[in-house]
C-alpha cells in the first residue's frame, strides 16, 4: 500500500478550539475542561483513502502570545496547515490571515491550507459570515470548512480533505518534504500505528528530502 | 502621598496608550471580559471585601497583572494605591515589608519589575505570606523566564504583562490553592508515592537504561497523584523542591497533557531562571495515570524523547512496574490511627537531606475542609515558631485549646506532631519515640533515599 506521511500544523488564536478539534477527531471525545495548551501537543493518525494510506503527524500549537516565537519550529517543513478561528470572534479570523501571510513568507514548498471556522454550535452569535471566510479561502487557494467540536460536526471532513490534498500534493514535483513510501516495508518496520520512529534508517532512505530534524 | 512618588502614571492611563494592531486582539479579549463583569464598583461588593485572602500582582509602574478575586480591570485604583505605598517607601531607600491593620496583614514582595501583594485575615505570619508570594513569583518566572520578564519591562515600562500571561492565570490560581492545602510548600519538601524501594529502583533503572543514549537530557521525573515516584538526573545537577512544586502544579492544572504527547517549554526558577527547558510531557498509558516528564535543554529532541518514552513504557509494562505503580496508587493511605500510637492525631515528618516529607492521611477530627485548613495553620504557626530567625529552637511544646502541638528540629529531620489537648509531656515523648521507630522502619518505602543518575 502506498503511504504518504505528512506534517500538519494547527494554528489559530487562543481559545478557538484547536485542541478540542484535534482531540475530538483523534481521541473521539470532547472535554469541557480542556486547559490551554502549553507549548505544543503531538498527535498521529492514519487515514486510508482508496489505495493510499495517509499518515498525519499533527502538531497542535498553543494560541497564547507567549508561544508565538516558538511556532516557526512547528510549521517549518509542514505540508498542511489547519487554520482555526472562532466564528463568533472576528479578530480570530483576522489572525488567521496573519498566520497565512507568515506561512507564505516562510514555507518554501507547496502547502495545503485548510481554513476552519469552529464553534458553529454558537451560530446565533456568528460574527464571521460563511461567504467571507469561503471567499478568503478561495483567494489563498485553500478550502473552507465549518465545524463544531462540541457537537462533533464537520471535523471528519477537515481531516479527510487534508489527507486527500496531501495525496495530490505528493504528485507535485515541487514537494520534497512529504515522505512517500510503500507501506509493506513500513508495516514491517513500524508495526505500531501510533508510534513513529524518526531514526528508522530504512524509511529515511526512501525519504528523498532527508529531513532528519523532524520537529522543525 | 502620591506627590513625591512615581505613583500616578500607572493608575489611569490604560486607555491612552497608542494602539498597535497586535493590541487589538488582547483588547477585544479584555472587552469581552469586562462585559461579563458586574457593573458596580467591586471594592464595594461585600463578598469581595470579605474574602479571607487576596493576592495581587502589579508591575512596578502600577499596571495590574493579576488578582486572585475579581477582575484586575476593576481594581486599577487599588493597584495604584499599592504601587504608591511601595514607591513611597522606596524613595527613602527602604523596602516595605508588611502593614498590620487590625486583623488584616498586608505583605509585600518586590521582585525585579513586579510587585506582589498579599492581604490576609487568616492570622498567618508575614514570613509565610511572603513565602507564598515567592512561589507565585516563581510561577510567573517559570512561565516567562526571568530574561523575558525583565526584557519586556525594559523595553516598555508600562507593558501589560497579562498579554504574555494569558492562559496562565489558572496556574497561579491553582498554585495558591495548592500552597494553602499542601504542607509541602511550608516544609520545602515533596511527598513520594510509597512503594518498596526495590520496585522504585526497577523503575528508575528502566528510565536510565532507556535514556542512556540521549544527550542533553537533564531530568526525568515520574509523578502520580501529586506524589513523586522517581527522579533521574544528570549527575552534576540537582532538582530543588521549589522547582518540583512548580512542576507538580503545572501537571495538576493541565488537563491538556492527558490526551497527547506535549512539547512544553518550562523554566525551573531555582535551577536556571534565565532560560526554558524543553519538556516532553505525557502520561504513561491509558491504564496508568502517572505523568512522565523528560526535561532537556535541547529544543530539537522531541522525537528522540518520544521514542525513549515509548521504550520506557514498554519496558515498565514488561517488568510489571506499571502494575506496581497502579497498586501503589490504589492502596489505601495510612492514617495516624493505623500506627496505634496513643494521643497522636496527626504528624508531619521531613527528611532533611532529601527534602521529602511524609504525613498520614487526615482523619477525624480533621475531616471538614475548615478543620483541615485550621490544622495546616497550626502547623504553619508551629513551623514559624521553631524557625523564628535568629533563634532556631530545637523543641517546641504548645498546649492549645483544642490540641497540643509539638515541633522538633534536628539536623536529620523535622517533626511536627498534633496530639490531643490533654496529653502530658511524658506521654508525648513516649509517643514520639514510637513514632520515630515506626518512621525508621518505613523510611525505605516512604522516601526516595538514593539518587539515580543518568
Amino acid at each position: 500500500m502506498r503511504t504518504v506521511e505528512g506534517k500538519v500544523v494547527v494554528l489559530g488564536s487562543q481559545g478557538v478550539g484547536k485542541t478540542s478539534l484535534v482531540v475530538r477527531y483523534i481521541g473521539k471525545m470532547f472535554s469541557h475542561h480542556i486547559s490551554p495548551t502549553i507549548g505544543a501537543s503531538f498527535f498521529t493518525c492514519n487515514i486510508n483513502i482508496d489505495d493510499t494510506r495517509v499518515k498525519l503527524q499533527v502538531w497542535d500549537t498553543a494560541g497564547q502570545e507567549r508561544f508565538r516565537s516558538m511556532v516557526p519550529m512547528y510549521y517549518r517543513n509542514a505540508n498542511a496547515a489547519l487554520l482555526v478561528f472562532d466564528i463568533t470572534q472576528y479578530f480570530t479570523f483576522n489572525s488567521i490571515k496573519k498566520w497565512v501571510s507568515e506561512l507564505e513568507r516562510n514555507v518554501d514548498e507547496p502547502m495545503v491550507y485548510c481554513i476552519v471556522g469552529n464553534k458553529t454550535d454558537l451560530g446565533t452569535h456568528r460574527k464571521v459570515s460563511r461567504e467571507e471566510a469561503q471567499q478568503y479561502a478561495n483567494d489563498i487557494g485553500g478550502k473552507y470548512f465549518e465545524s463544531s467540536a462540541l457537537h462533533d460536526e464537520g471535523i471528519e471532513d477537515v481531516f479527510v480533505n487534508t489527507a486527500m490534498e496531501l495525496i495530490s500534493l505528493s504528485k507535485d514535483p515541487l514537494t520534497r518534504s512529504l515522505r512517500i513510501y510503500d507501506s509493506v516495508e513500513s508495516t514491517l518496520r513500524s508495526p505500531s500505528l501510533t508510534h513513529y520512529d524518526p531514526n528508522d534508517s530504512s524509511s529515511s532512505e526512501i525519504d528523498p528530502a532527508q529531513n532528519s530534524k523532524q520537529c522543525c | 502621598m502620591s506627590d513625591g512618588t512615581k505613583a500616578s502614571p500607572g493608575v489611569g492611563v490604560i486607555g491612552c496608550v497608542s494602539l498597535k494592531e497586535d493590541d487589538i486582539e488582547s483588547m477585544e479579549i479584555e472587552d469581552k471580559k469586562r462585559k461579563n463583569d458586574e457593573e458596580e464598583d467591586i471594592l464595594l461588593v461585600p463578598e469581595w471585601k470579605e474574602k479571607r485572602k487576596h493576592i495581587f500582582i502589579l508591575s512596578s509602574a502600577g499596571k495590574p497583572i493579576y488578582s486572585r478575586h475579581g477582575s484586575e480591570d476593576k481594581l486599577v485604583t487599588l493597584f495604584g494605591v499599592m504601587q504608591a505605598l511601595v514607591s513611597f517607601v522606596q524613595d527613602s531607600q527602604d523596602t516595605i515589608h508588611s502593614i498590620q491593620a487590625g486583623n488584616v496583614t498586608i505583605a509585600f514582595l518586590t521582585k525585579g519589575p513586579i510587585i506582589l501583594v498579599s492581604v490576609s485575615r487568616t492570622g498567618e505570619s508575614v514570613n509565610n505570606m511572603k513565602l507564598q508570594l515567592l512561589y507565585v513569583y516563581n510561577q510567573v518566572v517559570s512561565v516567562l523566564t526571568l530574561t523575558q520578564l525583565t526584557r519586556v519591562f525594559e523595553q516598555r515600562g508600562n507593558f501589560d504583562l497579562r498579554r504574555l500571561l494569558a492562559g496562565s492565570e489558572r496556574l497561579i490560581d491553582h498554585l495558591l490553592n495548592f500552597t494553602e492545602t499542601q504542607p509541602g510548600f511550608l516544609l520545602g519538601a515533596v511527598k513520594c508515592l510509597p512503594m518498596a524501594s526495590s520496585t522504585r529502583d526497577v523503575i528508575s533503572q528502566t528510565i536510565i537504561n532507556s535514556c542512556s543514549k540521549i544527550k542533553n537530557l537533564v531530568f526525568a521525573i515520574l509523578i502520580a497523584d501529586n506524589k513523586l515516584i522517581t527522579v533521574v538526573k544528570m549527575k552534576k545537577y540537582n532538582l530543588h523542591p521549589a522547582d518540583l512544586h512548580i512542576i507538580f502544579n503545572m501537571v495538576n492544572s493541565s488537563e491538556s497533557f492527558k490526551p497527547a504527547e506535549s512539547w512544553t517549554p518550562i523554566c525551573l526558577p531555582t535551577f536556571d531562571a534565565s532560560a526554558y527547558m524543553h519538556g516532553h510531557v505525557s502520561y504513561l498509558s491509558e491504564d496508568c495515570e502517572a505523568c512522565l516528564l523528560l526535561l532537556s535543554i535541547d529544543r530539537d529532541m522531541f522525537f528522540n524523547l518520544s521514542e525513549a518514552k515509548q521504550t520506557i513504557v514498554d519496558k515498565l509494562r514488561r517488568n510489571n512496574s506499571l502494575e506496581a505503580i497502579n497498586e501503589a496508587l490504589h492502596r489505601p493511605s495510612i492514617c495516624a490511627s493505623d500506627l496505634n500510637i496513643p494521643n497522636v492525631w496527626h504528624f508531619l515528618y521531613k527528611y532533611n537531606s532529601v527534602s521529602q516529607f511524609w504525613g498520614p492521611k487526615l482523619e477525624a477530627p480533621y475531616v471538614k475542609k475548615e478543620e483541615q485548613e485550621r490544622l495546616l495553620h497550626l502547623y504553619e504557626k508551629l513551623h514559624s515558631t521553631v524557625h523564628k530567625s535568629g533563634r532556631t529552637l530545637k523543641l517546641v511544646f504548645q498546649q492549645l485549646q483544642t490540641e497540643t502541638m509539638l515541633g522538633w528540629v534536628t539536623s536529620g529531620f523535622e517533626l511536627y506532631v498534633t496530639f490531643d489537648p490533654l496529653v502530658t509531656k511524658k506521654s508525648a515523648i513516649n509517643a514520639i519515640n514510637k513514632l520515630l521507630n515506626w518512621m525508621k522502619k518505613e523510611e525505605d518505602r516512604l522516601f526516595i533515599l538514593n539518587t539515580s543518575n543518568f
